[in-house]
């Protein structure tokens, strides 16, 4: 059986130490800037903030993993050499990097610290996984949210290195590290500037006579919603369109929907997945705090072969949309 | 999609007049003592909040007959609670019940699920928003129980008082 780590988000100090707090294996951060793909306002890590951090896990047997997982820009690679060098300085366990330069530097000049591939990097086959694992010395993939569990399974036969795979959290996907859609309407990268749809171009407007309530991004608006009707985060991926063959509007790309494989548990780990990723860096203390105790149980039940009480998990979700994605069929869409 | 019947907002009570002006007085010594001792002891949050520092919050208990006016500027602290007809202009406004206002504080509600429920309702600028919220997140344990225990054991059970009104009303539905 795997070591079913569970991997656990924290966007600022406080949260890393309610993950810690309430039982993460690892948990994964970024510093306050572009190098990594929540580069919010108010959020991450300053490096004296990460030093302390690391030192709060380690004393307690966490491990910290630091994002890196955007793509620096032509001729501006200084920023991510500087934090991979801060963070192996401070003894971070790994680093999640997807761009093959930032991969190279580290294996050349840290080549103590572990990689790991963010999903960013989009490898979903053996080749690609294979490639980088050759080439850079990555220990562990994160695969992206498109794949069965047979093909997880198909797949951990066929590389030499670890698996990471979602299990819980937000569920805009697309095409993981190829996204342009936050470029085209407010000239910010996801994938180079970490962020997308940032907050300083979302504004929401409600209408006082009928309660409604659109989301806008950059003056295009990308959902309207009923005055009873349930929100969504504002990501053009998950707005409503309308088309000349749907003029009532419609999700044209994603639904806004959470993933939870709560129920996939059992499953996920039988396939040889090593680690369990949770999604939401930029969510509470609240949160973390609940789906991470939640996870944990489920877990270590699993682990001691007792059944997992999994109704715990689905309520953390109630009142949202929740799917299996991929892994549960390739119809989910 | 998620039809949820309970999530609406009441409508926006009126907080104006002489009631209104009488409240807003007899609150703002609390207001005063508590934002003083939270800035006090969480220094690092202001960092967080980076230029928005000076950006003017309107935080609108829809219960209450006044609502809250926030400056967050470390070096002018201004927290009051206002009528709702003498507001300044905002920057941001975050609208809700108070009582979950209590909870994201509290550190039991998650404010993106409260926002998703459409619980809570944000205007203006949202990186403010967004900022405030992390700001606040960042702080160990629970602002509430902090300001509460400022006040002694009658802090406490006003505190105690109103976490259980909360899960009474949020019990119906199991809807927050
Ligand atoms: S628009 Fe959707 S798919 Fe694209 S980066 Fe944002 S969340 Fe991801």
């Amino acid at each position: 059986m795997s070591l079913a780590e569970l991997i656990c988000p924290a966007g600022t100090p406080a949260a890393l130490r309610t993950a810690v707090d309430a039982g993460a294996d690892a948990v994964y951060c970024g510093f306050q800037d572009a190098t990594n793909a929540r580069n919010f306002p108010g959020l991450n890590f300053t490096p004296e903030e990460l030093e302390a951090a690391v030192a709060y896990a380690h004393a307690r047997g966490t491990k910290v993993l630091l994002a890196l997982n955007t793509y620096p820009p032509a001729g501006k690679v200084d920023l991510w050499r500087h934090a991979a060098d801060t963070g192996a300085r401070i003894g971070v366990d790994a680093f999640i990097v997807a761009d093959m330069g930032v991969a190279d530097y580290i294996a050349r000049t840290h080549p103590g610290v572990r990689l790991h591939l963010s999903v960013q990097a989009a490898a979903s086959s053996p080749e690609a996984i294979r490639y980088y694992v050759e080439n850079f010395g990555v220990k562990r993939v994160v695969l992206p949210r498109i794949l069965t569990i047979p093909e997880i399974r198909k797949i951990r036969q066929d590389i030499p290195c670890e698996i990471e795979t979602f299990i819980f959290g937000n569920h805009g996907l697309m095409v993981e590290g190829r996204c342009s859609l936050t470029n085209y309407l407010t000239g910010q990268s996801t994938n180079m500037d970490g962020v997308c749809s940032p907050a300083s171009d979302v504004e929401y407007i409600r209408d006082e006579a009928t309660g409604e309530m659109s989301s806008c991004l950059n003056g295009f608006t990308i959902d309207r919603f009923g005055p009873e009707e349930k929100a969504g985060y504002p990501t053009i991926c998950k707005g409503r369109y309308t088309a000349p063959h749907r003029p009532e509007g419609y999700y044209a790309f994603e639904e806004p929907v959470s993933l939870n494989l709560s129920r996939l548990l059992p499953e996920l780990i039988d396939a040889g997945v090593h680690a369990f990723k949770i999604e939401g860096r930029q969510r509470s203390k609240a949160y973390v705090r609940s789906v991470v105790s939640s996870f944990r149980r489920a877990v270590d039940d699993i682990r001691a072969g007792r059944t997992a009480n999994i109704e715990d998990l689905v309520a953390l979700t109630e009142g949202q949309k929740q799917t299996q994605g991929a892994f549960e069929t390739k119809k989910w869409r | 999609m998620t039809i949820d019947p309970g999530a609406v907002l009441p409508p926006r009570p009126p907080g104006a007049g002489a009631f209104a002006r009488l409240a807003a007085t007899l609150v703002q010594p609390i207001l005063g003592r508590v934002v003083r001792r939270v800035a006090a002891r969480h220094a690092s949050l202001f960092a967080r909040l980076g230029p928005h520092q000076g950006t003017d919050f309107v935080i609108d208990p829809v219960e209450f007959p006044f609502a809250l006016h926030l400056r967050p500027d470390p070096k002018a602290l201004l927290f009051r609670a206002v009528p709702r007809d003498a507001l300044p202009v905002a920057g941001a406004t975050i609208r809700g019940r108070f009582l979950m206002f209590l909870e994201l504080l509290d550190y039991e509600e998650d404010g993106d699920a409260a926002f998703f429920s459409r619980d809570l309702e944000i205007t203006g600028d949202t990186e403010a928003v967004v900022r405030l919220r992390n700001a606040l997140d960042d702080v160990d344990g629970s602002i509430a129980e902090e300001a509460a225990a400022m006040f002694g054991p009658p802090g406490r059970a006003i505190l105690g008082h109103l976490r259980r009104k909360y899960s009474d009303d949020a019990m119906p539905g199991g809807e927050r």
